[in-house]
């Protein structure tokens, strides 16, 4: 069965207000930027957004009033640091911030990816960021040691060193997003998906969702995703929606299509210091373009073809034959 | 980051920056597993391969895996240069995994502020209007939790440097000695603070000393910067200039000198 949408559509139906929505799951690269601008320009409201870090694309949402809540490691511009409609929003707005690491943002994920409450983790103990936090709970190990661990002493009450303390961990709570959206380089009409390079968290944020959108680069015969299993990321079947949308992460880069477009993020970090700024950079470069085509045609034949591959370089062929 | 120049006797001169990167590529080892980070250390993990640690292995928390130094300039760690010829290329908790159980021997930082005791800040700072917020942890709660020992770089001010964070997003030495064994962090801790003026390192005690400082600058600048009576090395030594090839490598890759002008 065929899952082909619009963008238009495939936003409308899938991602209602107040939703949790998870995208920018492969750190920088492959970020679905097309997806987060059809969300502004439809006006989504009071959505909590979910990703490891955000390179840009949270910034973005944020300063165009979808976002009621962040859950992340790290909301920013890479490249040039602070990302000024996130700050805005937190300092002057009072927006809700979830803090979490990268990590953490990962077990969250896979947590609920496996249908368990919580997954353990040795990651910031001793931390602020898990204070006060509803995502972190302290625990000990429930086996009297383990093999993984190293240190024999272990300190009680006191603060003497014993030997045989528990072993304190954190559980991460699982994190269950209404939608997870991604961008990949190329899936069949009915979802199955291939993508290659970094994956950063985005099968355990498919796999956790109730509801998926796939942005593909292109769409391809189901015999071309068969042929090469392994570079499977997503099985069909979790896919509520397949959208094709060539340069649809743009700025960021999806390997063997397009580079990092390194100006735009500068621009960016320029372009936005102020509201008054920030809405003139929405207007510019996500209401008044209807689509993905017209983004595309404003950015120009030259700085697209610029991005472009200049050196391809192909795997070399498995044999699946037998 | 700064963007002075240090003239030397030598008649050759280098940056800020490239002194920076290089101090950071030497706390690489040959053939150690290193968690590489964002920013300055993604240059001094290719300058270290490129001399003196050939055999370092560079693990990304985006789920890449390097034997090679990426073949281009890079400004975030899933630029496409940094996949190409990659050893690996997966997934966060692949590499997080690696983290927690005790495979990577250093790890790479950045913060907006460090503590006497190494402790991080990079979530939210006091600023003359209030609370200033920061990007957040990232990956570096992790790495400082993780990895059998880390490193910070960042610039050299009193507000940089304060006697204690306002704010632990990435746990150091806490208070002092057996916190981290008593927070029950499975190892590691902070081994070295390269600054704009200096590099510091911690005793056994947890707590923060100079070490060297860097070519032209005076101790009592740096004890001045500190946000807390700084303890010196009974020989504070000079930060070693960068070498040759060190330069070489750096020039070589960052050619416009984004990272290290």
């Amino acid at each position: 069965m065929s899952k082909l949408l619009s963008m238009r559509d495939a936003i409308a139906d899938l991602v209602p207000d107040g939703a949790s929505v998870a995208l920018g799951l492969q750190l920088e690269q492959m970020i679905p930027f097309a997806a987060g601008h059809e969300l502004i320009r439809q006006k989504k409201r009071n959505l909590a957004l979910i990703g490891p870090i955000s390179d840009i694309l949270f910034d973005q949402m944020i300063g165009a009033g979808c976002a009621e809540k962040v859950i992340a490691a790290w909301v920013g511009n890479v490249m040039m640091g602070s990302a000024y409609n996130f700050r805005r929003a937190v300092e002057e707005d009072g927006m809700k911030v979830i803090n979490l690491t990268n990590f953490t943002v990962a077990l969250a994920l896979q947590a609920g990816a496996m249908g368990v409450p919580f997954l353990p983790t040795r990651s910031g103990l001793g931390s602020d960021t898990v204070r006060d936090n509803e995502f972190f709970v302290e625990i000990e190990s429930p086996f009297p040691s383990s093999p993984a661990d190293e240190s024999p002493t272990r300190s009680d009450s006191q603060g003497r060193l014993s030997p045989r303390g528990a072993e304190k961990l954190h559980a991460v709570r699982a994190l269950v997003p209404d939608v997870t959206i991604v961008h990949v380089q190329r899936a069949d009409r009915e979802g199955n998906t291939h993508c290659w390079g970094n994956f950063g968290v985005m099968i355990e944020g498919v796999r956790a969702a109730k509801r998926v959108i796939v942005v593909a680069e292109e769409i391809v015969k189901p015999e071309v995703i068969a042929s090469d299993p392994n570079r499977t990321v997503i099985p069909g079947f979790l896919v509520n929606a397949v959208v094709e949308c060539p340069y649809g992460a743009h700025p960021s880069p999806v390997q063997g299509y397009y580079k990092r477009d390194d100006v735009f993020f500068r621009q960016y970090h320029e372009q936005t210091k102020t509201r008054e700024d920030n809405a003139a950079w929405l207007n510019r470069w996500v209401y008044s373009v209807s689509d993905r085509r017209a983004y595309t045609n404003q950015l120009g034949a030259c700085r697209v073809d610029e991005l472009g591959v200049k050196q391809h370089a192909y795997a070399a062929q498995a044999d699946f034959g037998y | 980051m700064t963007t002075s120049t240090i003239s030397t006797p030598a008649k050759s001169t280098y940056t800020l920056g490239e002194l920076m990167v290089a101090s950071a590529a030497r706390e690489i080892r040959d053939a150690e597993v290193v968690f590489v980070g964002m920013r300055l250390p993604l240059i001094a993990f290719v300058v270290a391969k490129k001399t003196h640690a050939p055999n370092a292995i560079g693990l990304f928390e985006n789920g890449v895996i390097r034997s090679t130094p990426a073949p281009e300039l890079i400004y975030t760690m899933a630029d496409p240069p940094n996949i190409r010829g990659a050893t690996q290329c997966l997934d966060m908790l692949g590499v997080m995994g690696l983290l927690q159980s005790g495979r990577v021997h250093l790890g790479f930082l950045g913060a907006a502020e460090v503590d006497r005791f190494g402790n991080l800040n990079s979530t939210e700072v006091r600023g003359p209007k209030g609370t200033v917020r920061l990007p957040g942890s990232g990956g570096a709660c992790d790495i400082a939790s993780l990895a059998q020992r880390f490193v910070v770089l960042l610039e050299h001010s009193k507000r940089r440097l304060p006697e204690q964070v306002s704010y632990i997003t990435s746990p150091g030495n806490g208070d002092g000695q057996a916190w981290r064994q008593r927070m029950g962090l499975p190892r590691g801790g902070p081994s070295a603070v390269i600054t704009t003026m200096a590099v510091l390192r911690f005793g056994d005690d947890g707590e923060a000393y100079l070490a060297s400082v860097h070519p032209g600058v005076e101790i009592e600048d740096v004890l001045e910067n500190t946000g807390w009576p700084l303890r010196s090395a009974k020989q504070a030594q000079q930060t070693l200039e960068p070498s040759a090839a060190e330069l070489q490598a750096i020039r070589e890759y960052d050619k416009e000198g984004f990272w290290t002008k």
